[in-house]
């Protein structure tokens, strides 16, 4: 009996020990994995980061839905976690979850998207920003200085947020006249129906010198056509291929010399939100309140291995 | 004899008529149009190219999802609408088998392929239990898989876009060595001389038509009629592993969010395009064939005029509405009429 006692003592001394190490509770709401890979690499970065060993105790809740996410929020702050890491479904419909939270002293941090919510209800926000990797994308490549650049722009799902970002940098240098337009068709996302396209081009007999897809499958797509016609592509051939998302097949691509560049959304938010939970802890302030995620753009020319290790979403 | 001839085939003047338009259209809206080309793509094969060989090959997937529909049609008189689902379950299986085993072989394709069949052989018995035993509707019945299936197959690839690196499989996809007609295009062909074949050899088609028809007549003359509907079914689970299998072969890619999606709405407006009765009964598989390839030249067009991204699904709703309505029976009865007249016309005229 004594053993026993003594065995729940310190089993109990452990826990405390332990809750003591981990001193930082986090809720984190966000997106589930199977959303996208963007979001699979999104909660992966979190779960790495939101450990134990690096002094946390984090809960976590995923939902594609608005009002279970307000609801596990809710219960988030009634279990008193220490800050909030919300990536919502929807923009809007936080005020009173958010009020509640600051009315507990809980710190909120908005990662991913931004919310409509007054300033005063969240600490700092690591948002993409996809206008700013579009234009990534086009400043590379106007570095190519090509005499003359005939794009075929494959577009994502129409009016979904990668679409508009990736397509507005695009669109300027159409309208400047800096780039001619060969075709500008949407294939919503699919690979099959980016060859397609491209086949239609071939077919036509028009020019063109740059394949620009808003991701990696369609880009796919697009260099399954460019090969069924004889076409050579990437950084020796005809062709510029242009893709985004970063899947790890797809740097591997880059790295072969098949495609020229792949842009990035950056999934990973989670190091720097840490960061400035440690500036918080350590009694600090924080100097922005929205900071913009840098977004990588990777040039078949500089690519290695280490960066598809490093960057690479999916297998 | 010649009238024999006509009423025989007139289901397929509809289909004919919209094939007809969208070529007419195309050689005056550019003479080159179906001109075809012999190239030599980038492993060196000599291949054929053009907007035709783009519209045949692009329609492949649909063509066999088409075939199987129009059986379930005829024999249900509802339509399956998880075929792209279980496509994307019959591709992600396809995907996995491949990726388990070694280096890929003929013989380890062949082996994927089956078990990937038997995977969606089995689903299609599924969404034939629910309709042809517990007499569900089957757009209902489907809607299970429908919902479900990208899920399932979402599950299978373990969340990733799973990619297969293998000669033989982009010859599967795109043009194997020596030969310059896609494969599809050739798979497209042995399915439809299979199915040619079973209704040559076995009654399949007389059953399907009398169980579609009137199923207790069809019970009344001793047609197991659950089994027959059961069994289109189960073919359609086939045509959707075809379909799959042709589809992560062209990109040596699955990606279960966007592979076939959709595609399940064409496959009905095949079967409808080509004159069969949705409602079951008497059916002409050429019919949907040919509509399904109507369905790919429309799509063709549409890029091939550069029809800007955000019309171009209205472009497409607007011929739909023009092909079905001339093929509905108002308008059949009407043009009937009219034909009868001008008949009964021309004879008082020579009397």
């Amino acid at each position: 009996m004594k053993k026993l006692i003594a065995l729940v003592v310190s089993l109990v001394m452990l826990m405390t020990a332990a809750v003591a190490l981990a001193d930082v509770t986090v809720g984190i709401v966000n997106n589930p994995p199977s959303e996208s890979g963007y979001r699979e690499a999104n909660v992966k970065d979190f779960e790495s980061v939101f450990t134990a060993e690096n002094g946390y105790t984090a809960k976590t809740y995923y939902s594609l839905k608005n009002d279970e996410q307000l609801a596990a929020a809710q219960q988030f702050i009634t279990d008193g976690v220490d800050y909030l890491l919300i990536s919502a479904a929807e923009t809007t419909g936080w005020d009173a979850v958010l009020t509640s939270a600051k009315e507990n002293g809980i710190k909120v941090f908005l990662f991913d998207r931004m919310i409509d919510i007054d300033d005063s209800l969240y600490e700092a926000a690591v948002v993409s920003d996809m206008a700013k990797e579009g234009e990534t994308a086009v400043n590379w490549l106007l570095s190519l200085n090509k005499d003359e650049y005939n794009v075929i722009h494959i577009q994502g799902a129409m009016g979904s947020d990668a679409q508009l970002g990736r397509t507005g940098a695009l669109d300027a240098q159409f309208e400047s006249g800096a780039m001619k337009k060969v075709v500008q068709q949407t294939a919503t996302w699919d690979e099959a129906e980016a060859k397609k396209i491209v086949e239609s081009v071939i077919n036509s007999g028009e020019p063109f010198n740059v394949i620009y897809a808003e991701n990696d499958g369609m880009a796919r797509g697009a260099v399954a056509a460019l090969d069924e016609a004889g076409i050579t592509h990437g950084v020796e051939g005809d062709v510029v291929i242009m893709g985004f998302d970063c899947n790890k097949w797809a740097l591997r691509e880059l790295l072969a010399g098949n495609w020229n560049y792949d842009g990035q959304c950056s999934p990973f938010q989670a190091q720097i939100i840490s960061d400035m939970i440690k500036t918080l802890e350590e009694g600090g302030t924080l100097e922005n309140k929205i900071v913009i995620n840098e977004e990588k753009g990777f040039d078949a020319a500089t690519i290695t291995e280490a960066d598809i290790d490093t960057y690479g979403l999916g297998e | 004899m010649k009238r024999n001839f006509l009423s025989r085939y007139s289901q397929l003047l509809v289909p004919l008529v919209a094939v007809l338009l969208i070529v007419v259209f195309n050689l005056i809206r550019d003479p080159g149009f179906f001109s075809i080309e012999v190239t030599q793509n980038n492993t060196g094969n000599t291949v054929l190219s053009g907007n035709l060989i783009s519209i045949l090959n692009g329609a492949s997937e649909l063509a066999v999802l088409a075939m199987g529909m129009t059986l379930v049609t005829a024999a249900c008189g509802g339509q399956d609408i998880s075929v792209g689902a279980l496509a994307a379950i019959a591709g992600s299986v396809f995907v996995k088998v491949l990726k388990s085993g070694g280096e890929i072989t003929g013989l380890s394709i062949l082996l994927a392929f089956l078990a990937c069949c038997a995977v969606a052989v089995i689903f299609g018995a599924f969404n034939g239990t629910l309709v042809a035993v517990f007499r569900i509707q089957p757009m209902i019945a489907t809607l299970v898989l429908y919902t479900c299936g990208r899920s399932v197959a979402y599950w299978i690839n373990g969340g990733a876009t799973p990619t297969l690196t293998s000669p033989l499989i982009t010859a599967l996809g795109g043009f194997i060595p020596g030969i310059p007609v896609p494969t599809p295009i050739l798979l497209v062909i042995v399915t439809g001389i299979l199915f040619a074949l079973t209704f040559r050899f076995t009654s399949l088609g007389i059953y399907t038509q009398s169980v579609g028809v009137n199923q207790r007549a069809a019970r009344l003359n001793g047609i197991n009629t659950v089994g027959i509907k059961l069994l289109t079914f189960m073919i359609l689970g086939a045509c959707c592993a075809i379909s799959g299998v042709m589809a992560v072969s062209r990109l040596s890619l699955i990606n279960h969010e966007t592979i076939l999606l959709e595609i399940e709405m064409d496959a009905i407006l095949a079967v409808a395009i080509g004159g069969n009765a949705l409602g079951g009964g008497k059916f002409r598989m050429s019919g949907s064939i040919i509509g399904a390839y109507a369905i790919q030249a429309l799509t063709t067009t549409l890029y091939a005029m550069k029809v800007p991204s955000t019309a171009i699904k209205a472009y497409k709703a607007l011929v739909i509405i023009l092909i079905v309505v001339i093929g509905s029976p108002v308008v059949k009865q009407a043009f009937g009429r009219l034909t009868a007249r001008w008949r009964a016309g021309k004879g008082g005229v020579q009397a």
